[in-house]
């Protein structure tokens, strides 16, 4: 598999795919925060290991993420990434309670994360699959606030076996106004036996 | 004139699935670690060191023609030992240490792939061990992300974790 071969069209395709989930994922989460988000037009990226690092701020930059692997017809993993700061913005926008956050290694501020990485999960998943009538559930959340090299990776594990580049649809996330910013990156990792799947739901030939 | 009393080191970055070599007064550093091995391979004397940043542990798992091979524990450490080698390093003194191989996510089930960590310090040692490589010291499992890097005139090799700080092996 060479994924540096896919056509402008394969990549429109891609980049499709992840706009109908975007758009789902905004609307639950801006029904969850009770205020206006707007999911920037997903990038299709076709990335060297380090480069995918970089997208988020490189190796090091310490990152809350929820992981998702997503089962049925098209395996993959999902991730929503948020700095600290966004984290703890969007934990207290939901709970009203200026006093939970990641930092403090706190169990509800946890689940609270948990819960919202959830439903926006889930609604990107269900746009996606009603689209494209490929059925994909995603597992529980995992949580885990490291540095993105190491959180990454573990989303490059299927891909790797086959190649030395991963392909990410990448959706921002932004709130209309500036004061607490809530954004966060939406990266969804098909494995690589999904790509025909993915592809011949939405009619276009694979032949990578 | 002046005269450059400064000796110029530099760190050499190592890549995912990537590997280097370098001599002191040089460092050389990896970024980043989860369930990748970061192997160290040095001669203390000739002060030659390498790294590999290992990613998966058998390339029998390759399901391609022609696959990298430094993103294997069993054909990267032989091309890094190699390189030390062509580098001036001896063959039969060199030495390792070792970091990584954590589980970032509490995987409840799953395949084995999510496993991998434990696995590719598992394949990292072994390899070691059948070329006669002593491993003086490791840092490995766990569930943090480490960054590394070595200090090849003091053989030290510092690993950075988030919430640990620093700490040298």
């Amino acid at each position: 598999m060479d994924l540096t071969k896919l056509t402008q069209m394969q990549k429109d395709v891609l980049r499709e795919i992840g706009n109908i989930g975007a758009g789902n994922a905004a609307t639950s989460m801006s029904q969850l925060v009770n205020r206006k988000i707007e999911m920037d037009v997903p990038a299709v990226n076709i990335v060297s290991y380090d480069e995918m690092m970089e997208l988020i701020g490189g190796p090091e930059a310490v990152v809350v993420a929820l992981l998702f692997r997503i089962k049925g017809d098209a395996p993959g993993t999902v991730y929503f990434i948020l700095s600290l700061e966004e984290a703890d913005a969007l934990i207290k926008e939901i709970t009203n309670n200026a006093a939970l956050s990641v930092h403090n290694d706190d169990e509800l501020a946890a689940s609270v994360l948990q819960e919202a990485g959830n439903i926006v999960t889930g609604a990107y998943l269900s746009a996606l699959a009603d689209f494209t009538n490929i059925t994909m559930q995603p597992s529980v959340p995992y949580l885990s606030i490291d540095m993105a090299g190491a959180i990454l990776t573990v989303g490059l594990l299927e891909i790797s076996q086959v190649a030395d580049y991963a392909l990410i649809i990448d959706a921002k996330m932004n709130t209309a106004y500036q004061a607490n910013q809530i954004k966060g990156n939406f990266l969804f990792i098909p494995d690589p036996d999904s790509f025909s799947k993915l592809f011949a739901a939405l009619g276009v030939t694979y032949d990578v | 004139m002046m005269s450059k009393l400064v000796s110029s080191s530099t760190v050499v970055k190592v890549g995912i699935a990537d590997l280097n070599v370098t001599k002191a007064p040089n460092k050389i550093r990896t970024s980043g670690l989860g369930s990748c091995v970061g192997a160290v391979i040095y001669d203390e004397r000739k002060q030659v060191a390498g790294l590999a940043h290992v990613l998966l542990p058998d390339s029998k798992l390759a399901r391609q023609d022609n696959f990298n091979h430094y993103k294997y524990a069993d054909t990267a450490i032989p091309i890094l030992v190699d390189q030390l080698v062509d580098l001036g390093a001896r063959r039969n003194l060199l030495k390792a240490k070792v970091a990584g191989g954590a589980q970032m996510f509490q995987f409840s089930s799953g395949t084995d792939l999510m496993r991998i960590g434990p696995r590719n310090v598992e394949a990292v040692l072994e390899k070691l061990e059948q070329l006669s490589i002593p491993v003086l010291a490791s840092d490995v499992g766990g569930h943090a992300g480490r960054t590394i890097e070595f200090d090849i005139q003091t053989s030290q090799l510092k690993i950075r974790t988030v919430n640990k700080g620093e700490a040298f092996i």
